[in-house]
């Protein structure tokens, strides 16, 4: 047996290697949001939220980002709610109720591993689609491509929420008579509601934050679209366009739109949380 | 039949055909890709296209070896940096921290997931950058402006940092409580269990959760592309510019979509990210589930 004082003095080491290492996440994620806030503040004023850029992508001085604003929300909205109502489907028919659980573990990996490719493939896939359509960049396929990204997290998510429901309670559905389907829907779904909003609400946050996969599909314009087969501008692709430009005013316009962004990411965690705690309360353990 | 058979029957059958066109997906991005990069394969060779270093569209050159050699780098060197790191702070999480400190640090990991990667790119960009330029590279007397592959490595660490942090985590805590207590009950301290019986049982887990955070860093497109100065060479230090595949991809869309054999050629570009991507998923996942069923019996 070592010198005793030897082996606690090592605790003692790594236990402070430990407090550093968590200490460095925890202030890169300080520095991050401090970065996005003192360079955000100071561009915010009313003109950024109701006016559309101006003068042309890289250099239109005057203007706010409010066309990248409605641009997001367009985008992301519809896109969260395709990828739930495809989700809920795949969700629902994974559990042990529809599907031998051999070829669901199967789809379970398929899903994983597309929740791993990186979001620019998603982007790129959907621009060979629009090329052999002859679609130029357009809404419709900003919402195609992110609802493409959300599915497989929000699918996941959902799934693990539905698999914990209890055996017990479904078998009380099926002893009263209803059907597969009426059980996955009135028990299933509900029982598992707090899971199923933590992975909406997952994937809006993804998909409102992804940049890769729009870039090429929905393009950059400085207006607001006026029919789902234009181009449109986003939060986070007006951070990547502008964010270099020579002019300190366009430059105002990316801190904004990060901020804004960094705000809704803050939100949608902090809603999630306080959702699952308030359906938990219905839900029978 | 009645109404309820009827509609549990089409409901059923409408789940199944959205589940089975969801599995394809993966297939159908997959043949694209192939079918797409057949054009830039027919007229040069695979051997050509990954191993000579010059890539220059403009003059018909498709060499993707330095970018390749670039986005392993990257890769690499941000896993050693967030490797240790998010380990250690696995471990304190799980074992050392109370109840309380845990319920801080949860949230504040949540957040650090969801930040957009054009955020972290933008900070990288307005933060590391000066920084490297200003005071690391002088500090070792290079000449660098910022944008090289030492700040792309730091901006995707911090990225990475969520992933494996709450991976460890979750594997951490799924190991049953009588093994620690058995060690600690033998004299051991903490960091000894931690060290022999932590480390040692959730090992595969530790490795799939580092092979899914290799797959994250290598496709990672956005905040790479704006840290990394994108100039397609081999680095000769580490304050030198880099490009990686998808900033490749980025960057150079635009103005490549023209050309038949160029679009092509970053087509193959994207089959090459995809195939990789897809087998680190793959094993890690693979990796993860068995270790799941490991603890569960």
């Amino acid at each position: 047996m070592e010198n005793i004082d030897k082996r606690n003095l090592e605790e003692k080491i790594f236990k402070i290697i430990m407090i550093v290492s968590i200490l460095i996440v925890i202030i890169s994620l300080i520095i991050i949001i401090g970065i996005v806030i003192v360079n955000g503040a100071s561009s915010l004023n009313l003109e950024m939220f109701t006016q559309t850029a101006e003068g042309g992508l890289y250099l239109g001085k005057s203007g706010g980002i409010l066309n990248a604003i409605i641009g997001s929300i367009i985008l992301a909205l519809p896109a969260t709610l395709f990828a739930f109502l495809i989700g809920i489907g795949i969700a629902l028919y994974l559990q042990r109720d529809f599907t031998h659980p051999h070829i669901s573990s199967f789809i379970r990996l398929s899903l994983d591993i597309l929740w791993g490719i990186p979001s620019i493939l998603y982007g790129i896939f959907c621009v060979i689609i629009m090329m052999y359509l002859g679609i130029g960049e357009s809404v419709l396929f900003g919402i195609i491509a992110l609802t493409l990204l959300e599915l497989p997290l929000i699918t996941r998510g959902m799934d693990e929420a539905m698999k914990v429901v209890p055996v017990g309670l479904k078998e009380g559905a099926y002893s009263l008579g209803s059907t597969k389907f009426e059980t996955a829907v009135k028990v299933v779904r509900r029982q598992a509601m707090p899971g199923i909003l933590a992975g909406v609400l997952l994937g809006l946050g993804r998909g409102i934050g992804d940049t890769a996969s729009i870039l090429f599909t929905s393009g950059f314009t400085d207006d607001i679209p006026t029919s789902i087969f234009d181009s449109t501008a986003a939060l986070p692709s007006s951070i990547y366009f502008l964010y270099n430009s020579p002019i300190e005013s366009v430059r105002q316009k990316a801190y904004a739109a990060a901020f804004i962004l960094l705000i809704i990411v803050l939100l949608i965690s902090i809603v999630s949380r306080a959702l699952s705690k308030k359906s938990v309360k219905y839900v029978i353990k | 039949m009645d109404k309820r058979k009827l509609r549990d029957l089409i409901c059923t059958k409408l789940m199944l055909i959205i589940t089975i066109s969801a599995s394809i997906l993966f297939f159908l991005i997959l043949f694209t890709l192939i079918f797409k990069s057949g054009k830039i394969l027919e007229n040069y060779s695979i051997t050509d296209l990954l191993f000579s270093s010059t890539w220059n569209p403009g003059r018909n050159e498709f060499g993707l070896f330095a970018i390749i050699i670039g986005t392993i780098l990257v890769t690499i060197l941000s896993l050693i940096i967030a490797i240790p790191i998010s380990l250690f702070s696995a471990v304190y999480i799980s074992e050392y921290s109370q109840k309380n400190i845990r319920r801080v640090i949860r949230p504040f990991l949540d957040v650090l997931a969801g930040v957009p990667s054009v955020v972290y790119g933008l900070c990288a960009f307005l933060f590391l950058v000066p920084i490297v330029r200003d005071f690391i590279a002088p500090a070792f007397g290079v000449q660098s402006t910022g944008l090289c592959l030492f700040t792309a490595s730091i901006a995707l660490a911090v990225m990475v940092f969520p992933i494996i942090i709450s991976l460890c985590v979750e594997s951490f805590t799924a190991i049953p409580l009588e093994l620690k207590e058995a060690s600690l009950s033998l004299g051991a301290t903490k960091w000894e269990t931690v060290k022999k019986v932590i480390f040692r049982a959730s090992a595969p887990s530790i490795i799939s959760a580092v092979l899914l955070g290799f797959g994250r860093a290598f496709g990672e497109t956005i905040a790479v592309s704006m840290v990394c100065g994108g100039k397609p060479d081999i680095p000769s230090s580490l304050f030198e510019p880099v490009q990686t595949l998808p900033s490749l991809m980025a960057s150079s869309y635009g103005e490549l979509m023209s050309i038949p054999t160029r679009e092509s050629a970053l087509m193959f570009v994207a089959l090459i990210l995809f195939i990789v991507v897809f087998i680190f998923n793959l094993i890690g996942f693979f990796i993860l589930k068995r270790t799941k069923r490991k603890w569960k019996t």
